[in-house]
């Protein structure tokens, strides 16, 4: 079995099920921030259960952290070992022609996400892990202890526009990524040609759907706040 | 027409090699790739040059040896067709044509536009075969009833002529393309159950250790393969390799 993983075949697998893992983690994300649309209290109340519930806490976000280390780890792995496999480039090579755009700069596309990933973490996790198990504080409530803090938290991080601005940036790109990356990881997974359109329609239409609700939630807590 | 090529000219596999400019001229729009090839190399031979190396055998896309990589594309503009079945009707009086060998780490030039595709037969010899008696008792292959969709799959994998366009193509170098068609091939038929697990394991361990990069699913080398040769194959190698893996 460790034979498989070093394999250059179980190393697709693995990014495809670290992949799939992520497009998961990122419908259930987007699904709580959809609610902050909608309804404060509904928002609050399920990132208070999010933050505060052990399994989500313990098991779910550790899984999350290895899922995204390993996937970008082995990607720029990957890129490197690819761009090693062709020492002598081409002086005319007309990558159009039998390929998007989108599936050979994966690694741009990837890179943009991780600056995001960084901002995001200074944005959010490390100031939430700070709040919750360095100074103790699982409350979730406001420094006044009216109602909890997290809608407000949400609300004030969209206030710069310049950070709206990466915000709406690295989704574009993010769409970018599951363009390809969403059947890319199921063709990994060896999933036959006869389900692949269905999944190919299904996964163009998330790669759309998801990044322009993430944006659109952005842009909509700039303008009412 | 007449054609300006920019053509890569390399002494030896040690040697630096680099892009040469060729004039060719009354070029026929009926001739094909290699034809027009074989005028340029007259025209050198007779000005005392040394001509273009390039790999070549039946001429009619059946064999794989020709190669070249055509203004950025395996074997050239058209679809389906190997570099000898390229007309230069596919071009322009007055064009510029990029002529380059196939590149990959794998495959380490020769000479010129000659690269060497052993790597492709280690490859085979991995477990690119199958174990028949031969010695005159072989059963009647049509003794053993096989599935019309099954053997239409294996035979559509069999066409592959290990061309190698698909890792000239791949940016990653990758050899998945021609590796799941040799193992789709087996793996679809009752013949190839003996050896499916040791096959596919070997073919890929082999595949590695040859230093062809990592498929990423581009689907280049469906689009350029001259024997359209679908990325099916590839999905279905990965599903091998996960059997194998399970059943030892």
């Amino acid at each position: 079995m460790s034979k498989f993983f070093t394999s250059s075949i179980g190393r697709k697998y693995a990014m495809a099920l670290s992949a799939l893992f992520l497009m998961f983690f990122l419908l259930q994300h987007f699904a709580i921030n959809i609610l902050s649309v909608f309804s404060p209290n509904a928002f609050n109340e399920a990132s208070h259960f999010m933050g505060t519930f052990w399994v989500i806490q313990y098991v779910m976000q550790p899984i999350l952290i290895f899922g995204v280390m390993y996937h970008f780890i082995m990607g720029f792995i990957l890129e490197i070992k690819n761009r090693n496999a062709r020492v002598v480039k081409y002086a005319k090579n007309n990558g159009s022609a039998n390929s998007s755009w989108m599936s050979r700069n994966m690694i741009y596309s990837g890179l943009a996400i991780l600056g995001f990933l960084v901002l995001h973490f200074i944005d959010f996790w490390i100031p939430e892990i700070n709040t919750k198990y360095i100074q103790g504080d699982m409350s979730g409530l406001l420094v006044d202890g009216e109602g909890y803090r997290y809608y407000e938290e949400l609300t004030h991080k969209f206030v710069n526009p310049l950070r709206v601005g990466a915000y709406v940036l690295a989704f574009v790109f993010l769409s970018l990524h599951l363009m390809h990356g969403f059947s890319s990881a199921f063709q990994s997974s060896g999933v036959s040609s006869m389900r692949k359109e269905k999944l190919q329609a299904f996964g163009k239409a998330y790669a759309i759907i998801i990044p322009l609700g993430f944006i659109l939630i952005a842009l909509f807590h700039h303008f009412n706040h | 027409m007449n054609l300006t090529l920019k053509i890569w000219r390399q002494k030896d596999s040690k040697t630096k090699g680099q892009m040469v400019d060729y004039k060719v001229t009354d070029i026929s729009e009926h001739m094909s790739f290699l034809e027009m090839m074989d005028v340029l190399n007259e025209q050198l031979i007779n000005a005392g040059e040394e001509p273009v190396a390039f790999d070549h055998d039946c001429r009619e896309g059946i064999c794989g040896m020709c190669s070249m990589y055509i203004n950025g594309e395996a074997h050239g503009p058209d679809r389906g067709v190997t570099t000898c079945q390229l007309h230069m009707r596919m071009f322009k009086d007055g064009d510029t044509i990029t002529i380059e060998p196939f590149r990959a780490k794998a495959f380490p030039v020769i000479k010129d536009l000659v690269v060497d595709r052993s790597s492709f037969d280690r490859i085979q010899h991995a477990g690119g075969y199958i174990s028949v008696n031969t010695s005159g008792n072989t059963q009647d292959a049509n003794a053993t009833p096989i599935s019309k969709h099954d053997a239409d799959e294996a035979m559509d994998a069999a066409t592959c002529i290990g061309c190698g366009a698909c890792v000239a193509t791949c940016k990653n170098s990758s050899a998945m393309l021609f590796v799941g068609a040799k193992v789709s091939q087996y793996a679809l038929l009752p013949q190839g159950q003996v050896e499916a697990t040791d096959r596919v394991k070997n073919m890929v361990a082999q595949m590695d250790l040859e230093g062809f990069g990592n498929c990423s699913n581009t689907g280049a080398c469906e689009i350029e393969c001259p024997k359209g040769i679908s990325l099916e194959n590839i999905a279905r190698m990965n599903r091998e390799l996960l059997k194998a893996t399970f059943k030892s």
